[in-house]
């Protein structure tokens, strides 16, 4: 198990690496680069006033140089003007050259400055982290639950009305995309052109102190989307478990029907689920991203969106490490868990 | 002109789709007739789920043919502007109809006066040109890769499977804003990615053929010109674009409007990873039956036993995943509007459309319903259809 773990975090510390290349790639790409220069610089810039700007900054040294200074394995840049001012990436203002760190890469904590929001790239993720955490929070109590619920209720009886209809339900959230469902749900709830006007159709004050009015709808509409899946692959699963040779033994022996479920079917039932939840979180990331916008919540894909509208650099390679750690660690965990809860399954 | 009433509308709104209903009936008739020969489709006419799912997708389908085609169901222009429409609500008549101009705004008006009832159907023209072809793109790619990595295992496979979890690891929205801004457009990169994507087809085929026919070469070389010829020309006259970095001129019959091109590479290079990983286990499944043991034996070639033998008898959970797939490109297509990247904002597809109406969703509801009720019937449609075709292909 111990060895099986560490070639999955291998592998894993791999594709991380790999990915934000990619991404350092992408968004060093000459194009943006000298967007960056005009919209920090001025738009008036020439071709090459643009150049030296970014000499400067050390934009211009090859690729891998670059990724491995951001990372914090190479000594960062630094720039000696023709005064002998010394001016670096490391160098913040108010320090001198000496005593400016060597390496400051974002394994060393320095994540670099944001040029929408004028802060730290660090400290905007980690204030956005815990916002979009608390809204994924509520998403995760309201979904399994009501997931696991539906899909138990669906697969105890196959073929039955109640299977029926709970199936259908979950095809339908399933094909509803979370821009749809919102929409329609501002539309109902909180537009005054229906009137109902039960909930806010802007989560902007959830922010400070998140009730159920202000709340709810966010919630609702990433939950309903991940909600058919699980409760789909829950009732697959609890289908086949009812139809094994285990529950046809307690059925004759007399157990009652719930107990049956409760006892016998539930606990085989929710292994497949499990996982499946675990991998629904690149979705839900998704999904945050869109309600987000949809709801001006201004979390983690709020900044994302921000991020990557505005050409903020560093900030977007800062929210692509986290997205990426996000998936590739709950992708682990949900290894892991398989091969803890299926004593079918074994690692060597 | 009066204004006319929720009556009016939906008596209207049926009359403008006739086209649309004549052509579901002919279907529906010709396919339960025949539903004995037609195999796995005359099936579908069995279970009822299957079949209201078809008739929404065929719906769609027939309106972005008449829409796209004959310029039938449309009332209006997608852009052109009425004065005095703005945000009108549903039933609105024109102030001064021209003549032989529709007189009502049927679903109302946007907030740029133009009709809300004909961008609708006309967004159905891009989604439907759109969502089914770069799944079969993405099919292509998945299945060429797919059918080796399973089959062969092995290091090949591992470099494969890491590529693939390397791109499902990536958030699908940060991706598509990597690819898809202007300024990444400009380097060239999404059309060298279109150089590398389109050309899976061009391969599939050849193989396809290749190995099929290499016994008999007369045969062989005359089916692999007629099949690649045609291809090698749209492939070339695809990735080929005047005043971009891929520019040659002979060989560029049409250009892909603005945007559609990077949409569709960003599309396919998302969704092939996943099909990837379905053909693979299919292969991987497959590969121990006795007919592929059989196969070996007689002395087929890898390549004949992958694609004649593996591919025919995974076709089942192929086609239902490519109904699902087709229903989640189409979501991802409304995302993609739906953050205005891509497609130009003027674009009639349902995500920049609802994108749109959403702004003054407090206020004026007509303009964004009706786009969102489009996309969410589509995608249901496919579903519906993706868990008949499931249910009856489990039958036998």
């Amino acid at each position: 198990m111990g060895l099986f773990i560490l070639r999955r975090v291998g592998v894993m510390i791999l594709t991380a690496l790999c990915l934000t290349f990619l991404v350092f790639f992408l968004t060093n790409l000459y194009p943006n680069l000298e967007k960056l220069a005009k919209t920090e610089g001025n738009f008036r810039m020439s071709d090459a006033e643009v150049a030296s700007w970014l000499e400067k900054g050390g934009y211009l040294q090859p690729l891998p140089v670059k990724y491995g200074e951001w990372l914090g394995v190479l000594p960062s840049y630094t720039h000696t003007a023709e005064n002998g001012d010394v001016s670096g990436r490391c160098i913040l203002p108010g320090m001198t050259a000496e005593d400016a760190p060597r390496y400051c890469g974002i394994l060393q904590g320095h994540w670099g400055w944001s040029t929408v929001f004028k802060d730290e790239v660090g400290a905007i993720i980690g204030t956005r982290l815990g916002l979009t955490g608390k809204l994924m929070f509520w998403v995760m109590m309201l979904m399994v639950p009501s997931a696991l619920l539906i899909g138990v209720l669906a697969g105890m009886r196959e073929g039955s009305v109640t299977d029926r209809s709970l199936s259908t339900a979950s095809i339908i959230t399933t094909a509803t995309p979370e821009y749809v469902s919102g929409v329609l749900f501002i539309a109902v709830f909180a537009s005054s052109a229906v009137g109902l006007k039960w909930f806010k159709g802007t989560a902007t004050s959830a922010m400070e102190n998140a009730n159920f009015e202000n709340f709810f709808l966010p919630v609702l509409t990433i939950a309903l989307y991940g909600m058919g899946y699980i409760a789909r692959m829950t009732r697959a699963s609890m289908a086949e478990v009812m139809t094994a040779q285990y529950i046809r033994t307690a059925r004759l022996k007399g157990v009652s029907f719930p107990n049956i479920v409760m006892k016998h079917a539930l606990r085989n039932a929710l292994i497949a689920p499990f996982t499946v939840i675990m991998l629904q979180f690149p979705w839900l990331l998704n999904g945050v991203v869109i309600v987000e916008t949809l709801f001006n919540y201004k979390g983690f894909g709020w900044t994302l969106v921000q991020a990557a509208g505005n050409n903020d650099i560093e900030l977007l390679l800062g929210v692509s490490v986290v997205s990426v750690i996000v998936v590739l660690v709950t992708q682990l965990i949900s290894d892991i868990g398989y091969v803890y809860l299926n004593p079918r399954i074994s690692v060597t | 002109m009066e204004a006319l009433s929720w009556g009016g509308i939906i008596a209207q709104l049926f009359l403008q789709f006739t086209p649309v209903w004549i052509a579901l009936i002919a279907t529906f008739a010709v396919s339960i007739v025949f539903k004995r020969n037609l195999g796995l489709y005359g099936k579908l006419f069995d279970s009822v789920i299957g079949m209201v799912g078809f008739a929404i997708v065929m719906f769609w389908v027939y309106t972005a043919l008449f829409t796209g085609l004959f310029d039938m169901i449309a009332t209006h222009d997608a852009l052109s502007q009425v004065s005095g429409m703005k945000n009108k609500v549903p039933g609105t008549a024109l102030r001064r109809p021209e003549d032989g101009q529709f007189a009502w705004y049927l679903l109302g008006g946007d907030n740029l006066a133009r009709d809300v009832f004909s961008r609708v159907v006309k967004g159905s023209v891009v989604v439907i040109q759109i969502a089914p072809l770069a799944t079969l793109f993405a099919f292509m790619v998945g299945i060429t890769l797919g059918l080796p990595a399973g089959y062969y295992g092995g290091r090949l496979d591992t470099v494969l499977s890491f590529a693939a979890n390397l791109i499902l690891a990536f958030p699908v929205i940060l991706l598509f804003y990597l690819l898809v801004t202007p300024e990444i457009v400009a380097t060239g990169l999404p059309q060298y990615m279109a150089v590398v994507l389109f050309v899976f087809p061009l391969v599939f085929f050849a193989v396809l053929i290749h190995s099929r026919f290499r016994t008999q070469p007369g045969k062989n070389k005359l089916y692999l010109a007629v099949v690649l010829v045609p291809l090698a020309l749209l492939y070339l006259s695809l990735i080929n674009e005047a005043g971009s970095k891929i520019a040659f001129w002979p060989l560029d019959f049409f250009d892909v409007p603005g945007g559609i091109l990077v949409v569709f590479v960003s599309v396919v290079f998302v969704n092939s990873p996943t099909v990837f990983r379905i053909v693979r286990g299919l292969a991987m499944d497959i590969k121990t039956r006795d007919y592929v043991a059989a196969a070996q034996t007689r002395g087929e070639g890898p390549w004949y036993i992958m694609l004649w033998e593996i591919l025919p008898n995974a076709r089942g959970p192929l086609i239902v995943d490519f109904c699902l797939r087709i229903g989640y490109t189409t979501i991802l297509l409304g995302t993609l509007g739906f953050f205005g990247l891509g497609l130009p904002p003027e674009s009639p597809d349902w995500g920049s459309t609802i994108n749109e109406g959403r702004k003054l969703l407090s206020i004026y509801l007509h303009p964004a319903l009706p786009p969102a009720f489009a996309l969410l019937s589509l995608v249901l449609g496919l579903n519906l259809l993706a868990d008949g075709l499931r249910e009856e292909s489990l039958r036998d």
